[in-house]
């Protein structure tokens, strides 16, 4: 059997897995990252979505043995110290979720789109989230959260570089 | 689900993956695993092997080349959006591309990926056939090119032998008159297309001097529309006054012709017939616009 | 507040550290209070069933029928209990003897047959995906692969797949009592007299497509025995319900028998039911004496929750030349599917008192038949009954209002019940309490600008606009709230519609509130704090909710038919009034003062007149000490307390849908969408807005996208999430919705249902648009789900699509 190095929220793991095993299998069953939930067999809800080498990606549709070497980042690995993602907290102040099962998948996707356009418009924020199915909200409160997110996720790196600039005494 | 067990082979080259290929029966090219991982899953497919190609950086990235723009076959539809080069010099790529399903999925997803699955709902084998891509193919034997008209044979079988690997395809950078459009109707964001048209028009004082058009899902493989192409030559551009006849629609009547489109859950023939003239007629008015 | 307290030593220490709070006078009710439930959901910190890992715990698949309607011939699994890590494989004969038959609590009529219905396939399957084997293996890899190996041969039988042809002579037979399942008719007023003579009649059919509910979470379950008593964990709405019926289905006591509703992803319905799987794992744990857990993939449910809607309707309307209706009548065939199931058979019964809307007319009319395919069984689904009768009626308004050349929205007026007319009783006998069709419209009107896209459309008609724009209305009430439990008697319900709350007060002041609602996403722990944190005025903040767990929540009805706030918040208001009668009580024992002359208000109880008082966290404190309590008081303030409603809730609304019709190639797009609901007094308006959104949602879903598809051999067709089509953000607009508030009269709260009124309410406001854009083709219908192809079709021939 493969034996696999990966990453998972800052802890290294080493593991031997069949050829077969699905990523999202080693995250839940193996290392108990049940965070992440699996809500369809194609690749379409999304709910498995985490962060491969800092890029969104159905956790379903990767091999564990193709994430050898890579760092995977988990709805569970995202709060720093205590304190909520940003995304996270709009999600729970617009409230962007019900049941919540698709929600880690909606978050990881947002965080992601946010990469390319920290300032989405409503359509960008749509679009961004064609692979991500929510049976509960509607979505709109989903779309005002990501917005609302990616507004504080500026405030704070615009607050960041700032306090950069702000010479040594 | 659960795919059924296969064996993993990770080649540390081309070649290496070339001999695993020819070694057995039933081994599959494992790229970036958006479409197979799905079969696996509801088990429509039971491979042996499994050659994962996705640690081969050489099968990786874009380059400009002149009168064409290399792809290499591992190259991931995410990295095409992002490449300068395709977006400038073969735009109608990255049109098509921005439309295969989602972020994540383009994330993992590759260029060669789409092309070697050779589905007809797919995107971007209708680039291919538009364009006159070259597709460079490898064995053990050495390389071979393939032209995209002989590249997708049937549904899901393209003209690869079980020991080639495709290494990625010649895209034609096409001149600065082109205009370029992919035009997709699907029924949801996700959902395959129902029909899609790939249009590249060559414009010249207010007349199609030249088009090249390939339809998506119209048939077992990507089609070229070669009937609307021969119509649209020389054909005035300008929309048609009140009353008259819009000649590029005119042109695009015969888009369906030499297609069999499939009859699926979300349309019958003639009604994927009818959106073939239609959305032919839009793709080449956007591209011309 | 005024003197010490004696409390013991613990109760000085409580009284002395920071967790014996001070009351409250927030009035949280009202408030949109940010849910309590999110922070386990937004950091990944949930339960879900397939979460749970027990020591020893085996994983469950099951082998289903690849066949419509069979006669199994032969089963093999010796090759399949040979595969590495299997610990056992079954098949239904090896469970014959103990797994029953799956219930069906709805026996609604005395002709209706009740077909066996065993969890695991015996001698007959009679649709695609019925389990017919199951192994049982070390990891669920393992599970998967010896499925393979089972031998399982098929004597084919005859599908019978669409109700008119399964009604017809010599049609073959689901079961040998043959296909007609029951049949139901209701009456009120002399519907003949409507009908005769009457100037414009419309008669119309439509049909409900058949739905799959999806759930994001699909269905698992775990299963576990100490050797003496059971726990089971699943994925349901209904813990409660399904541990009465699993105790009567496989013989455990059921006081031997926990069950357990963790997190739940989502219902809709359709984890409202008693399942093979759940009643297979528990036999599965006791025989094996390990536990137990199985888990649905995606494709595997597509074919085996149940599905949803599924009806044939027929619908006349008689009506005056002004307008005016004079009488409805349904003819109705639902699909049941191949068996009856926990409420098959009542779906169509709860929209039987629907089909009126909210329109005043001399007579109704209704008659329903239940038939038998060979397809997954149907079931509820978000609205269960509501959404069809809404949809018929709302759709037929249209069109009679397209027959007599007026506005809808002007029919509609001259039919509805005033907001002078309340309380209503309806041809349909029912009790309409409150209500004001006339605002919610007014306001729907305004936030839509009606007119100004009345005249858009005329203008894309006048110019032959390839792009049509279409505007339909749905003006709707729905009866929700399950339910009067003598009602229900009334209705051959297996079952009451009560509801059951305890409201616990610890030593610090803190409470403790145990519901019977059974939440999986509708967020009962956030509104259930706000009603306890008013009414006894403490802390939001110092409020628990506990529910989903039959060993902590012993009695309960669950959560379905919009019934929890209106049922279960009830209760648990009651129960807060109980505590507040102890609580005074006890007041007025350590303030030396008459119980008559103890007030109560934010919390604290004071002697009328005076500041003399003392606050519900200082007597919760008192009877944990108990050294001074009345004679002969129970040192608690702790209550219980059952709420059956009166009557049902019905939260009503104006729903109005603009739409854009491309013509040319059948693709419509949603340009604006306003909903004005009013569900009477409101808790938290950030989860009543929420439950819109996602309500309208499912109702533009069954509109324009989903279809469960079955080929002519009986071959579901939409397995996978690529096939069945769920919107994604970018296939639905942005809702304008508001409220107008007219308080229930039926419950102190003033509070009406809210989980189904947006799916009841919007699939007809998209069909009516679609329809109203294009009315100039001649298209008096398109069947839903409106699709492109279909759209075009319709444009293309005309007349009904």
């Amino acid at each position: 059997m493969p034996r696999i190095t990966v990453n998972v929220d800052g802890i290294a793991y080493e593991e031997e897995v069949e050829p077969r095993l699905l990523l999202v299998h080693l995250l839940r069953d193996r290392l108990g990252r049940t965070g992440t939930p699996i809500g369809c067999d194609t690749g379409n809800c999304g709910a498995c979505t985490v962060m491969l080498d800092g890029r969104s990606a159905k956790s379903c549709s990767v091999l564990a043995v193709q994430a050898d070497g890579s760092d995977v980042v988990t709805i569970e690995g995202l709060a720093q110290g205590g304190e909520w993602h940003p995304m996270q907290r709009a999600f729970h102040e617009e409230h962007a979720l019900q049941c919540g099962y698709c929600t880690p998948g909606m978050i990881m996707a947002a965080i992601d789109l946010l990469r390319d356009d920290p300032d989405p418009s409503e359509e960008a924020v749509r679009e961004g989230l064609e692979g991500n199915l929510c049976r509960c909200t509607g979505y709109c409160n989903i779309v005002r959260a990501v917005r609302r997110g990616a507004a504080e996720m500026s405030r704070r790196s615009a607050s960041e570089s700032s306090a950069r600039e702000v010479p040594a005494p | 689900m659960i795919p059924a067990s296969f064996d993993y082979v990770r080649p540390s080259s081309v070649e290496e993956a070339c001999q695993v290929l020819a070694s057995g029966d039933d081994v599959k090219v494992l790229a970036g695993g958006q479409s197979l991982l799905p079969l696996l899953r509801l088990r429509l497919a039971y491979p042996s092997a499994l050659v994962d190609l996705g640690r081969l950086p050489e099968l990786r990235g874009v380059s400009d080349r002149g009168d064409h723009v290399f792809v290499g076959a591992l190259t991931t539809h995410d990295e095409v959006l992002r490449s300068s080069v395709i977006k400038e010099r073969v735009p109608l790529l990255a049109l098509a591309t921005a439309t295969v399903a989602d972020p994540a999925v383009r994330h993992r997803g590759t260029f060669g990926g789409s092309m070697a699955h050779a589905d007809p709902a797919g995107d971007l084998p209708a680039v291919a056939l538009a364009l006159d891509c070259v597709f460079v193919v490898r064995s053990a034997d050495g390389e071979r090119e393939i032209p995209a008209a002989d590249f997708f044979v049937d549904y899901l079988e393209p003209a690869l032998e079980p020991d080639e690997v495709l290494i990625g395809a010649r895209v034609p950078v096409l001149g600065p008159r082109w205009g370029f459009h992919y035009e997709k109707f699907h029924r949801t964001a996700q959902a395959w297309a129902i029909v899609g048209v790939a249009a590249a028009v060559r414009r010249s004082n207010g007349t199609v001097e030249e088009a090249r058009i390939a339809l998506t899902n119209m048939g077992p493989t990507p089609v070229r529309a070669s009937a609307v192409e021969a119509a649209l030559r020389g054909v005035d551009l300008a929309p048609a006054a009140s009353g008259g006849t819009d000649l590029v629609g005119e042109a695009c009547a015969e888009a369906d012709d030499g297609t069999s489109p499939p009859a699926d859950l979300h349309a019958r023939p003639d009604y994927r017939r009818h959106l073939a003239r239609v959305l032919t007629r839009r793709a080449v008015r956007a591209a011309s616009g | 507040m005024t003197e010490q307290l004696d409390a013991g030593l613990i109760g000085e220490r409580i009284a002395e550290s920071d967790q014996l709070n001070p009351p409250s006078a927030a009035h949280e009710v009202g408030k949109a209070r940010r849910r309590k439930e999110d922070a386990r959901l937004v950091t990944g910190r949930t339960t879900w069933t397939d979460n749970i890992q027990l020591p020893g715990m085996m994983y469950v698949a099951f082998l289903r029928s690849p066949m419509a309607h069979a006669r199994i011939t032969r089963v093999d699994t010796s090759a399949a209990s040979g595969r590495p890590g299997v610990v056992a494989v079954y098949s239904g004969r090896d469970f014959v003897d103990e797994q029953g038959s799956l219930p069906c609590a709805w026996p609604v009529s005395e002709d209706v047959v009740i077909p066996d219905h065993p969890p695991m396939a015996v001698d007959e399957v009679r649709y695609v995906g019925e389990a017919v084997a199951c192994v049982v293996a070390t990891d669920r890899y393992r599970a998967a692969d010896a499925l393979e190996a089972i031998e399982i041969d098929y004597e084919p039988l005859d599908a019978v797949l669409d109700m008119t042809e399964a009604l017809a002579e010599g049609s073959p037979k689901v079961h040998e009592a043959g296909n007609q399942a029951f049949t139901w008719k209701f009456a009120g007023g002399d519907i003949e007299e409507a009908f005769r003579d009457a100037p414009v009649v419309i008669e119309r059919t439509y049909v409900q497509q058949r739905l799959i509910p999806s759930a994001m979470e699909p269905r698992a379950v775990v299963a576990t025995t100490d050797g003496d008593a059971f726990t089971l964990y699943s994925a349901t709405q209904i813990p409660h319900v399904l541990r009465v019926m699993l105790a009567l289905t496989t013989g455990i006591p059921e006081h031997k028998l926990r069950v357990v509703a963790p997190d739940v992803g989502g219902g809709f319905g359709s984890k409202l039911q008693v399942t093979a799987e759940e009643v297979l794992a528990l036999l599965l744990t006791r025989r094996l004496g390990r536990p137990v857990k199985w888990t649905e993939s995606r494709s595997e449910g597509n074919l085996t929750v149940h599905h949803g809607r599924d009806q044939l309707q027929r619908i006349s309307v008689a009506a005056d030349r002004d307008g005016r209706v004079r009488g409805v009548k349904v003819d109705l065939l639902a699909d049941m599917g191949a068996y009856l199931m926990l409420v098959t058979p009542g779906v169509p019964l709860l929209g039987a008192f629907m089909y009126n809307g909210i329109y005043k007319m001399d007579a109704y009319h209704f008659n329903c038949t239940g038939v038998f395919t060979t397809k997954m069984p149907t079931d509820a689904y978000r609205g269960a009954g509501r959404p069809e009768a809404t949809f018929a009626i709302e759709r037929a308004m249209d069109e009679l209002a397209h027959e007599l050349g007026m506005d809808p929205i002007e029919l509609r007026r001259r039919n509805w019940i005033t907001h002078e007319e309340f309380p209503y009783t309806t041809i349909c006998g029912l009790t309409y309490d409150s209500g004001n069709y006339e605002a919610a419209t007014e306001r729907a009107l305004a936030l839509l600008g009606y007119d100004k896209l009345r005249a858009e459309q005329a203008d894309r008609r006048d110019r032959r606009d390839p792009v049509q724009l279409g505007i339909g209305v749905s003006t709707f009430t729905e009866m929700c709230g399950l339910a009067p439990s003598r009602v229900l008697g009334s209705l051959s319900y297996g079952a009451g519609g009560w509801e059951h709350a305890s409201v616990r007060m610890l030593p610090t002041g803190k409470v403790e509130v145990v519901t019977g609602s059974s939440p999986h996403g509708q967020g009962h722990e956030t509104a259930w704090s706000q009603i306890v944190a008013d009414a006894l005025g403490v802390p939001f903040e110092d409020v628990s909710v506990l529910h989903g767990d039959t060993s902590v929540s012993h009695k309960g009805m669950d959560t379905y038919g919009s019934r929890s706030l209106v049922v279960g918040g009830v209760a648990v208001l009651a129960a807060c009034e109980k505590v507040k009668d102890r609580a005074k009580e006890l007041a007025a024992h350590l303030l030396e003062a008459s119980a008559d002359d103890i007030e109560f208000a934010d919390g604290t109880f004071k002697v009328r007149g005076t500041e003399a008082g003392r606050t519900i966290q200082e007597l919760a404190l008192a009877t944990f000490a108990a050294h001074d309590l009345p004679d002969g008081f129970e040192p608690a303030l702790d209550a219980d307390a059952t709420f059956d409603p009166d009557n049902f809730s019905f939260p009503h609304g104006t729903h109005l849908c603009a739409i854009e019709v491309d013509t040319e190639t059948g693709a419509s797009k949603i340009r604006t969408y306003v909903a004005v609901d009013d569900v009477g007094s409101v808790v938290n308006p950030l989860i009543v807005e929420g439950q819109v959104h996602g309500g309208i949602a499912q109702g533009i879903a069954q509109a324009l996208f989903e279809e469960a598809v079955y080929d002519t051999e009986g071959n579901l067709l939409t397995t996978t999430m690529a096939d069945y089509l769920i919107p994604s953000a970018a296939d639905l607009p942005d809702f304008v919705t508001d409220r107008t508030e007219t308080p229930a009269t039926t419950n102190p709260l003033g509070v009406k249902g809210v989980g189904e009124a947006g799916t009841i309410a919007s699939t007809p406001a998209v069909v009516n648009a679609i329809v109203d854009a294009l009315r100039p083709y001649g298209v008096n219908d398109v069947r839903m789900p409106c699709t492109p192809e279909r759209i075009w079709r319709a444009v293309t021939e005309g007349g009904d699509r």
